[in-house]
């Protein structure tokens, strides 16, 4: 049992900060342009796919550097030439313009790398168990891909927090008139979130891809998570998507991990039922076949409870 | 310095300016007086490109309207709104460090000649903007923009609702404004302060401007403070 909440607790802390390498991308993002950047989870896969083909020429650690920046750079680019052109429509049509985009990265994906799933590997001198904890192994890759994260949120907190971009970039997020008129390029501001917000999802694409698969579904895979994640945690608000992205990580592994079933839980109450009874296929649900809808559960019960999210103050 | 020219500007349908022609010469103090809602926000608005302009705004004989915001800014322009707008989820030194347009640069002011004129500033230099009083505000965003280091600053009604004594604190940054070689245009309502310290006088009506004066001139003519100043 030990060992089990330990590696629980774990993975659960690998993927929630995968997750926030998203969720804190896409939730700044959202504070800028008010409406949720559907595509998001589009460059997170695009990471992946670049990496795979960068490394096939010149080895992982380049791609771990290289397809970052270009997906940081295509998301300028996006923000530059499409979203602030759409702008000019409204909400509804930034929001189009992003459900589109998400079709035609995951089409593009399809036409240029196929539908299967590419033989994209951690690079070999991570492939070894880093520990063994009662006989279970902890693969180096995935203290790479903690350590990786930890970096990134230790670096986004230091930027956001401490530094002059920092500041100029919250001012711009609520006040951006009167950060402009004090001498600042709001535009461009938003471009370089954009971008690095993008970067980010690149980069979290790039070291999920290995150890979660590098396919065209990836992107809708954890993007319909990573929303979760922003609505639970509060739209537009960082702490809110940290806390979520931690909690939802936690929440889905340790939901795989413990295997027990509804009537489990009855029978700590001594409660049994007629195994013929027609709702037998209810009381042997168990946890691990749940776990993929338990973000969604908890999605239902914040909008039920806090419709503004843990840590949301906007109205919406 | 600045020259102004048939300038109009709307909102919406609604036609605010309508042909407002003034000039600010090099290091003069110029007032812009007016009742409430005769367009004076609306002209420096305008002329800081918040508002689009539609006419002629010359900053150091060079066309400025049309441009951005922020390059409006670099030009060596500096804005006080006229709502205390400071940022208040950020402390006092924040604030002012969100003035300064280039780090590399050493303009007029530095954070502690703010906090040398405005000891209350230093105390309360780690505190968040949002819980400063109404003076204190003013003072901050007043300071905050002169970090950004304008020849010319554009203050709006900067001693709104403010008490007596820090009215006239309002009055000594404007004088130590204006000694570093800074000129100003001032927006107020009240006559006080701006008669004190203004050059030059402008009295704006419905859109433009009705009179032009020395402050002398202004104290002698009872009929324009009686028709557009007085309430
Ligand atoms: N955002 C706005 N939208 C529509 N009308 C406005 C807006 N701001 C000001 N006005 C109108 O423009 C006119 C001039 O306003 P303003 O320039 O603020 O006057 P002042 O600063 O001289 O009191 C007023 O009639 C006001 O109602
Ligand atoms: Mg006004």
């Amino acid at each position: 049992m030990l060992e089990l909440i330990f590696f629980s607790l774990l993975n659960g802390v690998v993927t929630g900060l995968l997750l926030f390498m998203l969720a804190s991308g896409l939730t700044l993002i959202f504070s800028m342009m008010g409406v949720l950047n559907f595509a998001h989870a589009s460059f997170y896969m695009l990471g992946a796919y670049f990496a795979y083909t960068i490394s096939i020429y010149l080895g992982f650690w380049v791609g771990l550097i290289v397809a970052p920046i270009l997906v940081g750079l295509l998301g300028a680019v996006v923000e530059r030439y499409g979203l602030r052109y759409v702008h000019r429509w409204g909400h509804v049509a930034e929001l189009i313009f992003t459900f589109g985009l998400a079709f035609l990265i995951e089409e593009v994906v399809q036409f240029i790398w196929g539908k299967d799933t590419k033989a994209y590997h951690e690079p070999e001198i991570l492939q070894f168990p880093l520990f063994t904890f009662f006989g279970q192994n902890f693969p180096a890759y995935k203290a790479f891909m903690l350590v990786i994260s930890i970096g990134i949120f230790i670096l986004l907190l230091l930027i956001l927090t401490r530094s002059r971009v920092g500041l100029i970039i919250q001012a711009a997020i609520h006040k951006p008139n009167m950060t402009a008129m004090l001498g600042h390029n709001v535009p461009l501001v938003f471009m370089g979130v954009f971008g690095v917000g993008c970067a980010l999802a690149g980069l979290a694409g790039v070291i999920a891809g290995p150890a979660l698969g590098t396919f065209p579904g990836m992107a809708f895979v954890l993007g319909s998570i990573v929303f979760v994640i922003v609505v639970v945690g509060g739209l537009g608000s960082l702490t809110g998507a940290f806390v979520a992205s931690l909690l939802i990580g936690l929440l889905q592994t340790f939901a795989i991990a413990l295997d027990y079933s509804v009537n489990d839980l009855l029978q700590l109450f001594n409660i049994s039922f007629d195994a013929d009874s027609a709702l037998r296929d209810l009381w042997t649900l168990s946890l691990p076949q749940i776990a993929p809808i338990l973000p969604y559960l908890l999605l239902i019960l914040i909008l039920i409870f806090r419709p503004t999210g843990l840590f949301g103050n906007r109205e919406t | 310095m600045l020259e102004v020219t048939d300038l109009h500007a709307f909102y919406g349908k609604s036609h605010i300016l309508q042909g407002v022609n003034f000039h600010v010469g090099e290091g003069e103090i110029v007032s812009l007086l007016g009742r409430n809602g005769v367009g004076r926000s609306t002209t420096i608005k305008a002329i800081m490109g918040e508002v689009p302009p539609h006419g002629s705004i010359k900053f150091r004989g060079e066309e400025i309207s049309g441009l951005k915001e922020h390059e409006i800014a670099h030009r060596g322009l500096g804005y006080v709104p006229e709502n205390r707008d400071v940022f208040p989820g950020m402390t006092v030194r924040q604030n002012l460090i969100m003035g300064i347009k280039d780090m590399k640069k050493q303009g007029r002011w530095a954070m502690e000649d703010m906090f040398k004129m405005f000891p209350n500033l230093r105390e309360r230099a780690d505190v968040d903007a949002g819980v400063l009083s109404g003076g204190e505000q003013q003072m901050l965003t007043m300071c905050r923009t002169l970090m950004g280091d304008p020849d010319l600053v554009m203050i709006d009604e900067p001693t709104e609702g403010l008490a007596p004594k820090i009215v006239a604190q309002v009055g000594d940054l404007l004088s130590e404004i204006a000694k570093r070689g800074v000129s100003i245009l001032l927006v107020e309502q009240k006559l006080a302060i701006a008669l004190r310290i203004s050059h030059r006088l402008y009295v704006m009506g419905h859109g433009h401007m009705v009179y032009e004066g020395t402050p002398d001139e202004l104290k002698a003519n009872e009929q324009i403070r009686k028709e557009w100043l007085e309430v």
